[in-house]
């Protein structure tokens, strides 16, 4: 159900602020969204006024130069540092992406950090993702092939192979998902951008042999029609990829198979 | 490990910024309700016209006061803007429009050619 305020024990407070040493001459301020969960307070915003100069160049930097020399208690996650493993999603100034590939020049002085939204929260930026890849697992996200296996790898042509162009290449970190506000106010059942591109690149991939059982289990008013194509998902994608269109052409397969 | 307290929610409406389209998205739905209301207020028009003269003479009177007058020119506003992003939806549903970097551009011919089409009722009306 659409819940359009925050419930009680998730209001925000304001917290803590570290104020950079005097004479820094180049500030740059990060409001960061904190929790803890061992006091069980309401989440807060922890102010922290970092010398850029002193700092590397993306946003990701910012939080670790942050971790390693203001606040060690500050918790999120990050891996790659270069967009490829999409552990570092977070909402930057109200656009979810990748911290690692946003340049904090980019943004205003004032840089706002939350999780990813409408999830529960772990602990400050890492939320919970177990439902998320749980929906992951539900469309089946391998090869699945019912004739004999033939001596040598499956084939594909050029052509068919380009076609999982722009689907392979997501990174499951869940920035368009969590964008959507139709994945909002129902995720218990609305598979949601990220799980249906994966599902669309099953579904167009020439060698696997289940697209029937797949379009079926996706034939659901709310696993894939709860896209009312609000175009969130393809406007925050930090890969540039496209899960609306991936919606709009399952849509489409689902319509030529009924006629 | 047990959780020692219940998890908060992230925000959600509170942070985000929704984009042009998305903003649009949500217009078009809430424009979608205050139409259909809208239109019993229409039919309330034609039970006027129905009911002879002094009927009419009262409905023109209530019509022709300012706030009444905003409110059908936004309702014509509100009509024109929901069948353009309802044109708009028809291409999505062919698989057409998706491109990331024209989708604020989409969404603003969108908004001009409403405009454009109350002004034309406005004109020829």
């Amino acid at each position: 159900m659409a819940e359009f305020t925050l419930p009680k024990n998730s209001v925000l407070t304001q917290g803590k602020t570290y104020t950079a040493p005097e004479g820094t001459k180049n500030i740059r301020r990060f409001e960061i969204y904190r929790w803890d969960p061992d006091t069980g307070e309401n989440p807060r915003i922890d102010i922290y006024e970092l010398d850029a100069d002193l700092c590397g160049t993306k946003v990701l930097d910012a939080i670790i130069t942050i971790k390693n020399e203001v606040d060690s208690t500050l918790t999120f996650r990050r891996s790659c540092r270069e967009g490829v493993c999409g552990s570092c999603a977070m909402n930057v100034n109200g656009k979810n992406s990748l911290a690692c590939t946003k340049a904090i020049s980019d943004y205003p002085d004032t840089i706002k950090i939350y999780p990813l939204p409408h999830l529960q929260v772990v602990k400050d930026l890492v939320p919970d993702m177990t439902n998320f890849y749980a929906q992951y697992a539900e469309i089946k996200p391998w090869l699945t092939s019912k004739t004999t296996p033939p001596a040598t790898e499956r084939l594909q042509s050029r052509a068919d192979r380009d076609k999982l162009d722009g689907l392979y290449d997501c990174v499951l970190c869940a920035c368009c998902s969590t964008s959507c506000p139709s994945y909002w106010w129902n995720s218990d059942k609305y598979l949601g951008p990220a799980v249906l591109l994966q599902a669309y690149r099953w579904l167009v991939d020439s060698r696997d042999e289940a697209t029937e059982e797949r379009l079926t289990q996706l034939d659901d008013a709310f696993k894939l029609y709860r896209c009312h194509t609000i175009m969130n998902c393809t406007d925050t994608c930090p890969k540039g990829l496209n899960p609306a269109k991936a919606i709009a052409e399952t849509k489409k397969l689902l319509v030529n198979r009924k006629t | 490990m047990t959780v020692k307290h219940s998890r908060p929610t992230s925000p959600h409406l509170q942070v985000y910024k929704l984009p042009l389209t998305g903003i649009i998205s949500i217009s078009h739905r809430i424009t979608g309700v205050l139409l259909s209301a809208g239109l019993l207020l229409v039919v309330m028009l034609f039970y006027a016209v129905s009911q002879g003269a002094d009927a009419y003479a009262a409905m023109q009177s209530m019509v022709n006061f300012w706030v009444v007058k905003l409110m059908y020119w936004g309702f014509i506003y509100a009509l024109f803007f929901h069948l353009c992003h309802g044109v708009r939806h028809v291409f999505w549903d062919l698989g057409e429009g998706f491109e990331p970097e024209k989708l604020d551009k989409y969404a603003k011919i969108e908004l001009a050619t409403a405009f454009a089409l109350t002004l034309a009722t406005w004109i020829f009306i």
